[in-house]
C-alpha cells in the first residue's frame, strides 16, 4: 500500500549569514506496509521515527529536504496527493494530549460531524458527554481513545501512529493496541512508530528496525523469538539487551544527524566490521523473508 | 460561588491601591512649592494680609497634613471633590463632562487599534518569514517607537493642513452652537484625534497577535491539523483566533493607562476639550489642585476598571481558568 524507498531528509540550516549547511536526519530509509498488517517501526530515541511519519503526510517543516521515492499504492505520493489523502485515507495517531487544542472541546475536533462522534465514541467505550470536553478534563485513556477517534473519523487506509502508548498503565497500552490489531484487521495498514520492542513484538506482524535514520533490518514479529532468526548486528544487540533476554548492553552510542558516518551507520560499533563497511552504506538484501542492510547478514 | 471570590479579591486590592494613590499624589501636591496662597498673591498683587489670612483659612492651609488629608479624602467618600478653581465648578461636574468627551475619543482609538492590531497581527503570522510579514513587522517595530505627539503632528500637517481633509481640531466646529452640531461633524472631528491615539498600542497589539499566532502554528496541535488536512488558514480561523484571542484581550483591557496617558497628547494637539487635555491645565499654567488630585484618582479608578475587567473576562473565556476555579 504504501512503500518508501531510499529516503532520505535532510534540514537546511544556517550558521549565521551566509553559511548554509544541511543537517542529515534520515539516510538510505526502506519500509513497506501491507493491507491488513501492523508494521512496527522501532528504534531508540533521536533515530527520526517522528520524521518519518511527518514526511509521510507532508508536514515538515518548510526548510526540509526529502529524496528518495514514496508510493502510494504504487503511485508517486507527492505533495498534491498528500494533500488530497491528508485526514482521509491517510491518517495519524499522535502522541499526547499536546496534538489537541486546548480551547476546543473535543467532540468538535474529531469530526463536524456529529453522528460520526457518536458512533466513534460508541465504538472506544467513550459516554457522549465526554464530546462537550476540554482536553484538559480528560483522563490519559480516554485521551488515548480519543486520538485514535480523530484518526479514524475520515476511514483511513493507511494508519500511522506515532508513539501511541507511553504514559499508558500496560492495561491500557495492549487495550489501545488490541484497537490497531482492529483496524488492520478491517483491511486497513498501520505503521506504528514505538521506542517499545517487546511491545511491537508482542502486536506486530512485522518489525523495521531504526538506527540512527535509517533502517537496517524488517523483520517478521517471530523472527524476535531467537537472537539466531534475527539478520542485521544491530538486531541483534537490540535482541540482547531485551531484559529477558540478558540485559546486555552495548559500548558506544548512536551517531546523530550531522555526524553520520559515510558508510553503513552501525559500523563504528559494530563486531564483524571490515574495511568495505566503512566505504559505502549496504544495500537492502532479502534474506529468510525479511530484508537487511548488512555485507555480513546470513 | 467561589467564582466570585478571586473578584472579592481583586476588589480589595483595588481599594488598597486606591488609598495608596490617593496618600501619595496628595503628599506630593502639598509639597508642592504651590499652594492656594502663592497663586491668589500672583495673581492678585498687592493683596492685604487680612484677605490672605481668610484665604489661608478657607483653604486650611495650617491645619496639619493629616488632618487636611483627611478631610480631602472624607469629601471624596461623601461626592464632594471639592470646586475646580480654573472652571470655578465642583471638581466632579468638570471630570463628568469632559470624560464623556473623552471617552468618545477614548473608545474609538481603543476599537480602532483592538480591530486593527489583530487582524494586522493575523496576517502577518499567515504570512510568516515572507516578505510581506517582514515589513509589516519592521513597520510595527518602528511606530511601537514613534511617540503620540509626533505622530499626531505630522497627522495634523498632512490631512489638517496640506490635504485639507479634517479639521484642525476642537471636538466641534468653532462658533456654532451646541444644539446645531451634527454627528457628522463629531465624528468628522473625531477621527484624526483617534487614530493618532490607535497608533499607540495597535502596532503593540499586532507584534504580540502575530507571536502568539507563531506559536499556534508551531504547535503540536496545529500539526495534527495539519495532518487531518487543514490548510494554513482553516487553522487560523478553527484554532489560531480562539487561541490568541485571550492574550489580545487582556492586553486591550489591560491598556487603559497607556489610553490615559496617550490620551493627555492627542488631546493637547488637537485642542479636544477632554480629560487629558484638562490634567495639562489643572497641572500646569492654572495649577488646579483640587481637578489635578480629582483627575489622578479618577484615572486610577479607570485603569483599575480596566484590569479588572481583563481579569474577569480572562477568567470567564478560558475554560483551563475557569476548571482551576471550580
Amino acid at each position: 500500500m504504501l512503500d518508501v524507498k531510499n529516503l532520505s531528509l535532510s534540514f537546511r540550516m544556517y550558521d549565521g549569514a551566509f553559511r548554509r549547511r544541511d543537517l542529515k536526519v534520515i539516510a538510505n530509509l526502506n519500509v513497506s506496509v501491507r493491507e491488513g498488517e501492523i508494521l512496527a517501526v522501532a528504534g531508540s530515541s533521536g533515530s527520526g521515527k517522528s520524521l518519518l511519519a511527518h514526511a509521510i503526510l507532508g508536514v515538515l517543516p518548510k526548510n526540509a529536504i526529502l529524496e528518495g521515492e514514496m508510493l502510494w499504492f504504487g503511485k508517486p505520493l507527492d505533495a498534491a496527493l498528500q494533500k488530497k489523502l491528508r485526514g482521509h485515507q491517510l491518517a495519524l495517531v499522535p502522541q499526547s494530549v499536546t496534538y489537541l487544542d486546548p480551547l476546543m472541546r473535543v467532540g468538535r475536533q474529531i469530526s463536524k460531524e456529529k453522528e460520526t462522534v457518536k458512533e466513534l465514541f460508541g465504538r472506544y467505550h467513550l459516554q457522549d458527554e465526554v464530546a462537550r470536553r476540554f482536553p484538559h478534563e480528560l483522563s490519559g485513556g480516554m485521551t488515548r481513545r480519543i486520538l485514535i477517534s480523530a484518526a479514524l473519523a475520515g476511514e483511513p487506509k493507511v494508519v500511522i501512529a506515532d508513539e501511541p502508548t507511553p504514559g499508558l498503565s500496560p492495561h491500557l497500552a495492549e487495550h489501545a493496541m488490541k484497537h490497531f490489531r482492529e483496524i488492520a484487521d478491517s483491511g486497513s495498514a498501520v505503521l506504528l512508530i514505538t521506542h517499545d520492542i517487546d511491545l511491537a513484538v508482542r502486536f506486530a506482524d512485522r518489525i523495521a528496525v531504526f538506527y540512527a535514520g535509517t533502517t537496517v533490518e524488517t523483520a517478521n514479529a517471530s523472527d524476535f523469538a531467537d537472537e539466531s532468526l534475527l539478520r542485521h548486528p544491530y538486531s541483534r544487540a537490540l535482541w540482547r539487551a531485551m531484559p529477558q533476554n540478558g540485559f546486555s548492553p552495548t559500548d558506544g552510542t548512536q551517531p546523530y544527524a550531522g555526524s553520520l558516518p559515510a558508510g553503513c551507520l552501525y559500523a563504528p560499533r559494530c563486531a564483524m566490521r571490515t574495511p568495505e563497511c566503512v566505504s559505502a552504506p549496504p544495500e537492502p538484501r532479502d534474506i529468510r523473508g525479511g530484508e537487511v542492510s548488512c555485507l555480513y547478514a546470513t | 460561588m467561589s467564582k466570585l471570590k478571586p473578584i472579592a479579591v481583586y476588589i480589595a486590592r483595588g481599594i488598597t491601591l486606591l488609598l495608596a494613590v490617593s496618600i501619595c499624589s496628595f503628599i506630593l501636591a502639598s509639597a508642592s512649592p504651590i499652594n492656594p496662597e502663592t497663586r491668589y498673591r500672583l495673581s492678585h498683587p498687592g493683596v492685604s494680609d487680612e484677605k490672605v489670612a481668610q484665604m489661608r483659612d478657607y483653604w486650611g492651609i495650617d491645619e496639619p497634613p493629616v488632618q487636611r488629608y483627611l478631610g480631602w479624602l472624607g469629601g471624596i467618600l461623601r461626592g464632594d471633590w471639592g470646586k475646580s478653581t480654573s472652571y470655578r465648578q465642583p471638581v466632579l461636574d468638570v471630570i463628568g463632562v469632559r470624560f464623556k468627551t473623552s471617552l468618545a475619543l477614548m473608545l474609538t482609538a481603543w476599537t480602532l487599534s483592538g480591530l486593527f492590531g489583530f487582524g494586522i497581527g493575523s496576517l502577518m503570522a499567515v504570512f510568516r518569514g515572507r516578505p510581506l510579514d517582514r515589513i509589516v513587522k519592521r513597520v510595527c517595530l518602528f511606530m511601537c517607537s514613534i511617540p503620540t505627539f509626533w505622530i499626531g503632528l505630522v497627522f495634523l500637517a498632512v490631512f489638517a493642513a496640506m490635504l485639507g481633509w479634517f479639521p484642525f481640531g476642537l471636538a466641534v466646529p468653532a462658533g456654532v452652537p451646541p444644539e446645531q452640531v451634527t454627528l457628522g461633524q463629531r465624528i468628522h472631528h473625531l477621527i484624526l484625534p483617534a487614530l493618532t491615539l490607535s497608533f499607540l498600542s495597535f502596532s503593540n497589539l499586532a507584534l504580540h497577535t502575530r507571536e502568539k499566532l507563531i506559536d499556534v502554528y508551531d504547535s503540536d496541535f496545529a500539526l495534527f491539523a495539519r495532518a487531518r488536512g487543514e490548510s494554513d488558514t482553516k487553522i487560523l480561523f478553527r484554532h489560531g483566533i480562539r487561541n490568541a484571542l485571550i492574550p489580545a484581550i487582556t492586553m486591550q483591557f489591560g491598556s487603559f493607562a497607556e489610553l490615559f496617558g496617550g490620551s493627555v497628547f492627542a488631546e493637547n494637539i488637537f485642542s479636544y476639550p477632554g480629560l487629558g487635555a484638562a490634567v495639562s491645565v489643572a497641572g500646569t499654567g492654572a495649577t488646579d489642585i483640587p481637578l489635578f488630585l480629582g483627575i489622578v484618582m479618577f484615572s486610577a479608578c479607570f485603569i483599575f476598571a480596566g484590569n479588572l475587567i481583563a481579569n474577569i473576562l480572562t477568567n470567564l473565556i478560558d475554560p483551563r481558568t475557569k476548571e482551576a476555579a471550580r
